[in-house]
């Protein structure tokens, strides 16, 4: 069996340190004792903490060839009953999707890690860019006291649902420094892993097999191809109560902001600041991007005469937000995409004066304020693309 | 009433008869670890041959107790419902990879890949290469048919040059198609690789030294050595669109004229393909020099 060594290895007391540090501490905190990964910016320190740090607690890190592998590894890791995880950024995550849809089939309690470029990867996040019908628990903490927390919650929820769970971070989360301690979360008590391959029963008539498929062994109930979607699919709907948000200064809102993420910081900032100005603005902060805080939103959105999604994309959520809402008021997009010359979403976006001009806007009716150089870039389509193409104009 | 002739090669029987008494069993035929005596592949596969002489080789080995399959996706993937390992499937071309986290967490389980050319060497070549190269203490099975059986008889990476396949319709063409990849030889070149060896189970004999094969390489992998690898050429009547009674015989003199059998790594020596195909040319020269001398000397 895996080799476990007491988790206070990586727990400590406060100290400062990079956020990748303390997200790792967490995880091994929660027994996480298997890491596969491929280095990518701004993911990469998440696995050079893990290399360094899982060996002290009989753990295992390996530094796959591509992210194929690495999803690949952690699956194995994680059939063998072990907690387990993999990472990337967006386009590294991509690579992993077919992993992810079909990690859901086989029930596996994968947690991981993604340390997006900005916040455009919501939709692959959750949505799944992979195939099949599935979603995922998605984990959005604002800074890196709740990451550590949202670590171990992840695995716990991995485990509960037998379901992976993504932590959707980003450059921010990954490499501010903090001063923090490094604490084990306590979690209700779970059933053990009887389902997990060991050797153990093979020979027996009652070997175990942990396969995204229909099929299972001659002589165990089988489900068949739409068995297995059906299962899945009542599965999901038991996933939804894990709907987690904050929420700020909403019972007399006028204007709801719906932020998450490192931004959300920002939008609590600026809403505090316009407060103190007497102007009734409030947040909801998703924690659960799906489950998305349905009932957080809509209630928020209640006595709201309008709500604004602020994202640093040209508009994901806000998709989601507009479906809670569902009416009670319009709900307007107030981000943008936003990068500094890496492209970490690190932009002039990302400014407490900038997101607090947008939210007054909003608030105020006007238009949103134009960036400075944002114009710069903006489509304009040649005379062809705008004559109609014709065929397929189906009138009744 | 049945006959024997004697040849310089010994007696002959004489099959186009019935035996003077009934045929029997003797010794129970059946390996312990399925679940069914039965399989879902057309008649003919090379497959379930394949499998049984793993099974067989496992359970004289006393490895049934802490065994592991990672299987792979193609038509043996059928046999992870019937055969009495437990069994974690992976995705096509996945299965080295998934191996290797199963092991690192359960280092004393007996942990084998089983997967088919288009699965190992199609989709997953990258993941079986730096398994071995990270001499990742697992054995991977490649059931090599040089086609792909279950999607209906395509080209592989694996398939022969000349091969007839449903997008190789005038044969596989190397300046249209490119050439196989011998992929033992690529395995067994890395440092990490402790045990490479190419069998099939085109004939008895074939089927003996295959198993001694997955003998040696489940021992390489018990004594922690590094990667153990045995690719089994596997017949696929349908999949190559002959008749079934016709397998082996295209197999030999097609597939296994290419992927030659033997050993390709085993106690630190390396011998490519070509020095097996040498030795197979010497020892036929030598054969015929004795059957010339009037019978075959041991």
């Amino acid at each position: 069996m895996t080799a476990t060594a007491p988790t206070t290895a990586a727990t400590t007391d406060r100290a400062l340190m990079e956020g990748s540090e303390a997200l790792v501490r967490a995880a091994i905190a929660a027994d996480c004792r298997f890491f596969a990964g491929y280095p990518m910016t701004p993911f990469t320190e998440v696995l050079e903490h893990f290399a360094e740090l899982l060996p002290d607690v009989g753990g295992v890190c390996i530094n796959a060839e591509s992210e194929l592998e690495a999803v690949g590894m952690a699956w194995g890791a994680v059939a063998a009953g072990a907690r387990a995880a993999t990472g990337s950024t967006g386009q590294g995550l991509a690579l992993m999707q077919e992993s992810f849809s079909e990690a859901t089939l086989a029930e596996l309690p994968l947690v991981i890690f993604n340390m997006s470029r900005s916040q455009g990867d919501y939709f692959q996040a959750t949505r799944g860019g992979g195939h099949g019908d599935y979603r995922h628990i998605v984990l959005a903490p604002q800074d890196v006291r709740e990451g550590m927390e949202i670590v171990q919650l992840a695995f716990h929820l991995a485990d509960k649902w037998r379901n992976p769970v993504m932590i959707y971070g980003d450059y921010l989360l990954a490499h501010t420094q903090e001063a923090v301690s490094v604490e084990r979360v306590a979690y209700p008590p779970l059933p053990a892993k009887d389902w997990a391959v060991d050797g153990s029963r093979t020979g027996t008539g009652q070997s175990r097999s942990v396969t995204p498929l229909g099929v299972m062994k001659v002589g165990q109930r089988a489900f068949g191809q739409e068995g297995k979607a059906q299962y899945i699919a009542t599965k999901m709907a038991f996933l939804e109560r894990e709907a987690r948000a904050e929420s700020g200064y909403v019972d007399d809102a006028e204007t709801v902001i719906v932020t998450f993420g490192s931004p959300a910081k920002f939008v609590k900032y600026a809403i505090a600041q316009l407060r103190d100005e007497g102007l009734k603005v409030g947040y909801v902060r998703p924690i659960t991007l799906w489950p998305f805080p349905v009932d957080a939103v809509r209630d928020a959105a209640q006595g709201a005469r309008v709500v604004g999604s602020f994202e640093i994309s040209s508009g994901q959520m806000v998709d989601d937000v507009r479906i809670a809402v569902a009416g009670a008021a319009p709900v307007e997009f107030i981000g943008g995409v936003s990068s500094d010359h890496s492209g970490f979403g690190l932009g002039r976006l990302l400014d407490v004066d900038e997101v607090r001009e947008r939210i007054r806007a909003l608030h105020e009716g006007r238009p949103q304020p134009v960036v400075p150089g944002y114009d710069e870039f903006t489509y304009e389509p040649a005379p062809h693309q705008l004559e109609p193409s014709g065929h397929l104009e189906v009138t009744q | 009433m049945s006959s024997t002739t004697t040849t310089p090669l010994g007696p002959v029987i004489d099959t186009a008869t019935a035996p003077v008494s009934g045929a029997r069993i003797v010794e129970p035929k059946t390996p312990d670890l399925l679940l069914t005596n039965t399989h879902h592949l057309c008649p003919g596969c090379g497959e379930p041959l394949a499998v049984r002489t793993f099974l067989d080789a496992i359970t004289e080995l006393h490895l049934v107790d802490q065994a592991i399959c990672v299987l792979g996706i193609g038509c043996y993937t059928s046999f992870g419902s019937t055969v009495d390992i437990d069994l974690v499937q992976a995705l096509h071309g996945r299965a080295p990879s998934v191996a290797t986290g199963v092991k690192r967490m359960h280092p004393d389980a007996t942990v084998f890949t089983l997967q088919g050319d288009g699965d190992m060497v199609n989709e997953g070549l990258q993941e079986v290469l730096h398994t071995a190269a990270r001499g990742e203490n697992v054995t991977c099975i490649l059931l090599n048919n040089g086609v792909f059986g279950e999607t209906g008889g395509h080209m592989t990476a694996t398939s022969v040059i000349g091969q007839r396949t449903k997008n190789t319709l005038e044969g596989r063409d190397p300046e249209y198609h490119g050439y196989p990849i011998l992929i033992g030889d690529l395995i067994a070149r890395l440092e990490g690789a402790a045990y490479v060896a190419r069998g099939s189970v085109h004939n008895a004999g074939s089927v003996a030294r295959t198993k001694k094969m997955f003998r040696r390489a489940f021992q390489t992998q018990e004594r922690k050595e590094g990667f153990s690898f045995v690719e089994v050429l596997t017949m696929c009547p349908t999949g190559w669109f002959i008749p079934t009674s016709e397998g082996p015989d295209y197999l030999s003199s097609t597939l296994g004229e290419v992927h030659i059998m033997g050993e390709l790594k085993a106690d630190g020596v390396i011998r490519t393909t070509e020095e097996l195909h040498d030795e197979n040319v010497r020892k036929a020269a030598e054969m015929e020099a004795q059957l010339a001398r009037g019978g075959l000397e041991d």
